[in-house]
């Protein structure tokens, strides 16, 4: 059955670079600096791009930093733990915006 | 890729791509013997597929073969390994007989072992021979280790470092007890050093446990891990991944360079890998201890296949853990 999603197309990121090769140079030129061990480890910066991922809903990425922790030794329950963070920031996004709603409602009111 | 190399396997390109083709032994520094596929476990990942029932066990002629060969060559490290090479009825005589030597002798062990009847005093007799433990510990946590190694098989572990532990193993400045990660699962294994942090805070915080190094491994795909590898569906994904993060650094480190390896019935290999696959030294070096030449082996050309993408992936893994920095 055809996808909007295949497994496969996440190797195939490159050749995004193939009609603005500079453009992508430069793009995995500085990727490749985010993720180096700096003042994060690279086992942090792998968790903090599990919980993006899970919080923008890419499945590649999801994909790709799920074997990323693994390998920087993470283990299911700090994995857990960082989509949690993700959920609770969306979830919290949400229920913040409720304010506006209650601001709207009052405005509204009598 | 050049004319002319088509022959060759896809491992074998890569050497040529990094100028390390054909990779050739510099010497006999570790001298690694099998001594059996017999073993009170069956886990998972088990290269040698070793278990209780698994007749393969070297006899005694073969074992004496191998300690003329210690005595009279003067390895300077004898590596011991298995299955559980301690059910060997060998065993101790072989270890005291290569410590006698001189030489370093590191033995592989898989802990549980040691809880079986007739094994507990190993911890002493290790100690008394000044033996190196190496241990196959995969995590720190009890739900993952029991996946791999079998329902138990933490709390087992757990027992037999505190045993170890008690006979002056993995204290600073103690008698060495290594342990060795692999991964638990279709993923490569972390940075050496880093995750040597996590066991270390924690078998000390949950178990008030010591070691001293830890070494880590990768997976290789042969044997009862490149079965879970096909029925999972991973194979295709985790050659690829071995074969992406091909690193050159590691290729002209790996441990065959400086082993040589002998199988249960005396078969000579390059490495424990290349035994369980059946590829004997080749290339007109000896293939049996029975043949052993010094000089012939000590500059042999390494038999190689897809499964040494294993060996070289990333930091590099051997029976010491990473070759290209952690």
């Amino acid at each position: 059955m055809e996808t909007y999603y295949n497994p496969e197309d996440l190797e195939k990121f490159a050749s995004i670079g193939e009609e603005a090769p500079e453009l992508w140079k430069k793009f995995s030129a500085w990727y490749g600096a985010v993720f180096a061990e700096g003042a994060l480890s690279e086992r942090e910066k792998a968790l903090i791009a599990l919980a993006v991922a899970h919080a923008v809903q890419c499945p590649y990425c999801i994909d790709a930093y799920t074997q990323a922790c693994l390998e920087k030794g993470s283990n299911a329950a700090q994995m857990t733990e960082a989509v949690h963070v993700a959920a609770a920031i969306k979830g919290g996004a949400a229920l913040v915006h409720g304010v506006q709603m209650k601001n709207t409602a009052a405005k509204a009111g009598m | 890729m050049a004319t002319g190399q088509n022959h060759l396997n896809r491992f074998d390109r890569s050497l040529v791509s990094s100028e390390l083709f054909p990779l050739v032994a510099s010497g006999i520094e570790v001298f690694q013997v099998n001594m059996g596929m017999r073993c009170n476990q069956a886990c998972r990942h088990c290269h040698v597929e070793a278990g209780p029932s698994r007749p393969e066990v070297m006899g005694p002629e073969t074992l004496d073969a191998c300690l003329e060969l210690v005595k009279r060559e003067r390895f300077p490290v004898v590596d011991i390994t298995g299955g559980a090479p301690e059910m060997n009825p060998g065993y101790r005589r072989f270890v005291e007989g290569c410590a006698s030597t001189g030489a370093k002798v590191k033995t592989r062990t898989n802990l549980t072992i040691l809880l079986e009847e007739g094994y507990g005093s190993l911890p002493s007799f290790w100690a008394e021979n000044r033996i190196e433990v190496i241990a196959s510990f995969p995590y720190y946590l009890e739900d993952v280790f029991d996946r791999q190694r079998g329902r138990g098989s933490f709390a087992g572990s757990i027992e037999a470092l505190k045993m170890l532990n008690a006979s002056g193993y993995g204290a600073l400045d103690g008698l060495v007890l290594n342990l060795v990660y692999n991964p638990c699962g279709a993923f490569l294994p972390p940075k050496q050093k880093a995750i040597e942090a996590d066991f270390r805070r924690e078998l000390e915080r949950r178990h008030n446990l010591r070691f001293t190094n830890l070494f880590t491994l990768t997976n290789m795909p042969v044997g009862r891990f490149l079965d879970f590898l096909r029925s999972s569906g991973n194979l295709d994904r985790y050659m690829e991944r071995l074969q992406k993060s091909y690193n050159p650094a590691a290729a002209a480190n790996v441990m065959c360079r400086n082993t040589l390896s002998v199988g249960w019935d005396g078969g000579l290999y390059d490495c424990d890998f290349n035994q369980m696959l059946g590829l004997r030294c080749d290339h007109g070096s000896p293939d049996d201890i029975r043949r052993f030449n010094a000089a012939a082996l000590g500059e042999r050309r390494i038999v190689t296949g897809a499964h040494c993408f294993g060996c070289t992936a990333g930091a590099g893994s051997s029976c010491t853990g990473s070759v290209a920095g952690c």
